[in-house]
């Protein structure tokens, strides 16, 4: 039983990174119609900062949980200005391939910089061992990391929810066009939408990077779960993307513990029996022809 | 050759174009014209939906377009709104030319679209999505005029906007406009798949903004409801405008124009 606490906590702080992530995911595909396959290698550039913060600059864990989301908003922003938005107009598939090509990029960019053998972070002070709850020992930062991307995540829905912000990014979300025509300049909104995109993967970066490996490589298999997570959420659902990042690191952990041989593919069996009972996702609204 | 003095004819003088315009509820030649579209063709890709269109509607007026399904009606309104940009052709309102307006800039110059899907977002409250449009002009109605007017979006204010019947859809729709104080409003079937009842509604909504001096360009298949409504008609056909009726000659006509357009 106290095990199987733990392995619950390891699975929300874990979907906490993947909620985090795919609500970036979901806002810049709600708002701008992109695919952002770099979101995994701004992910991994959000942990590598945060190493490179500490290790160059002594810039700590705290301060790198401000700084590193808004160094990857301007990052963001020069990627819409300068590439994402001139493709805009083009098949989404452009988008698509433009990000594939930039993560490519990055990464390789990264092992020039930084090789592929992973830089050093610990818990910070304060985080670090372990509380007893009871007969149970639950480890601090997890606690830590996933009632921060809980707060995270509210934060951002109460903004999306309660303010006119929120309201404009949930009308184009929804209906791009049609936003437009009842006056709303949409393409005002798109730069912002997306650098915030950016910073949340960024700020899951550096949540996770205490407890990751940090390497180049980080951010291929997370964009891959990513995509399930979204799949599974319900493609342009915020509120999905949130409970299917929890709901996926919660599968992935438990199928570690007590699968180990098919934890890489539990994930994906649990998005191919949503696509096939609910095609659209859990919070995904059906398609009207 | 004589196809190509027809065109330049229809683009340098509307003039010969208005003579088989209708005397009764017609726009003297003085008469201010909010929308003003002319010569106006439209393609989606390789297909021309729209040819050498001329409308125009002023201030107070009822302006509709009736046709057959395909018959370039939607794609017209459309391109008012600055939604479909494969175009030719020019559109002015209050004299100004629209051309390298986005649609955005569109509705903040006093366009109100209505869509045939009412496009109600479902993720905004009833209120929210009469909110959402900024307010353009000094007319607009104010939020409590709005729910005077429309009790039932009072009632139903905080429930997601298409939870509403679709007629009430149709209500909010049109409110979100009027809230907004748009100058023209382009309405797309607004009483398609309604309630003979609620169509009556509708009617009293438009007369009722009409009065205000409002423009309204109505795309109707409904060709009694039109008649009720509007001053004068416009019959689209394959893309191109086929007559141009005042009200009392549309009306005379309506067995015949129901069999024209098949219903």
């Amino acid at each position: 039983m106290s095990e199987f606490i733990q392995y619950t906590l390891q699975g929300l702080a874990a979907g906490g990174f993947y909620a985090l992530s795919a609500l970036g995911l979901a806002v810049i595909f709600g708002v701008l119609g992109v695919v952002n396959f770099s979101h995994g290698a701004c992910y991994m550039l959000g942990a590598v900062l945060s190493a490179v913060l500490l290790a160059e600059l002594n810039v700590g864990f705290w301060a790198a949980l401000v700084i590193v989301p808004i160094l990857m908003f301007g990052f963001g922003v020069l990627m819409e200005r300068l590439l994402v938005r001139w493709l805009l107009e083009l098949d989404p598939l452009y988008n698509f391939l433009l990000t594939f090509g930039l993560t490519l990029v990055i990464v390789e960019a990264v092992k020039q910089r930084y090789g592929v053998s992973g830089l050093p972070y610990q818990v910070p002070a304060g985080l670090g061992g372990q509380v007893s709850v009871g007969s149970v020992n639950l480890s601090v930062y997890a606690i830590f990391a996933c009632l921060f991307s809980v707060v995270v995540c509210v934060a951002v829905g109460l903004l999306l929810t309660k303010t006119r912000i929120g309201m404009i990014v949930r009308a184009a979300t929804e209906a791009p066009d049609r936003t437009r025509a009842l006056g709303i300049n949409v393409g005002l909104w798109v730069t912002p939408v997306f650098g915030f995109g950016i910073a949340l993967a960024g700020l899951a970066g550096v949540l996770a990077a205490p407890t990751r490996a940090i390497t180049a490589e980080m951010g291929s298999n997370f964009i891959i779960i990513l995509f399930a997570v979204v799949v599974i959420g319900g493609l342009g659902s915020i509120l999905g993307a949130v409970v299917a990042g929890f709901l996926v690191g919660l599968v992935e952990a438990y199928g570690i513990a007590y699968a180990p041989t098919y934890a890489q593919i539990v994930i994906f069996v649990l998005m191919a029996i949503v696509v096939l009972v609910r095609p659209s996702g859990l919070f995904g609204r059906e398609e009207v022809a | 050759m004589s196809d190509d003095t027809t065109a330049t004819t229809t683009t340098e003088q509307p003039a010969p174009d208005r003579a088989g315009a209708p005397e009764a509820g017609s726009p003297g030649p003085g008469a201010a014209r909010m929308l003003e579209v002319s010569g106006l063709s439209a393609w989606y890709g390789e297909a021309r939906v729209l040819t050498e269109v001329s409308i125009d509607v002023a201030p107070g007026e009822v302006v509709t377009l009736v046709g057959r399904n395909g018959a370039g009606k939607t794609t017209l309104l459309r391109s008012v709104m600055g939604l479909h940009r494969q175009i030719e052709g020019t559109m002015t309102l209050d004299g100004a030319d629209l051309a390298k307006r986005s649609a955005d800039a569109r509705a903040r110059a006093g366009i109100g679209w209505v869509p045939d899907d009412r496009g109600i977002y479902a993720s905004l409250t009833v209120a929210e999505n009469l909110l959402l449009p900024p307010v353009v002009h000094a007319d607009a109605w104010p939020l409590e005029r709005v729910y005077e007017f429309f009790p039932v979006l009072h009632e139903r204010r905080d429930f997601p906007g298409t939870k509403l019947s679709g007629g009430e859809q149709q209500m909010l729709a049109m409110a979100r406009v009027l809230r907004m104080g748009s100058r023209l409003l382009l309405l797309d079937e607004p009483s398609e798949g309604l309630a003979p009842v609620i169509v009556q509604r509708i009617g009293e909504i438009i007369r009722e903004i009409k009065g205000q001096g409002v423009a309204v360009l109505l795309v109707e298949q409904n060709v009694t409801f039109a008649s009720t409504v509007a001053d004068r008609h416009y019959l689209l056909a394959q893309g191109k405008v086929v007559e141009h009726l005042g009200n009392e000659d549309f009306r005379a006509r309506e067995g015949e124009l129901l069999t024209y357009l098949g219903m």
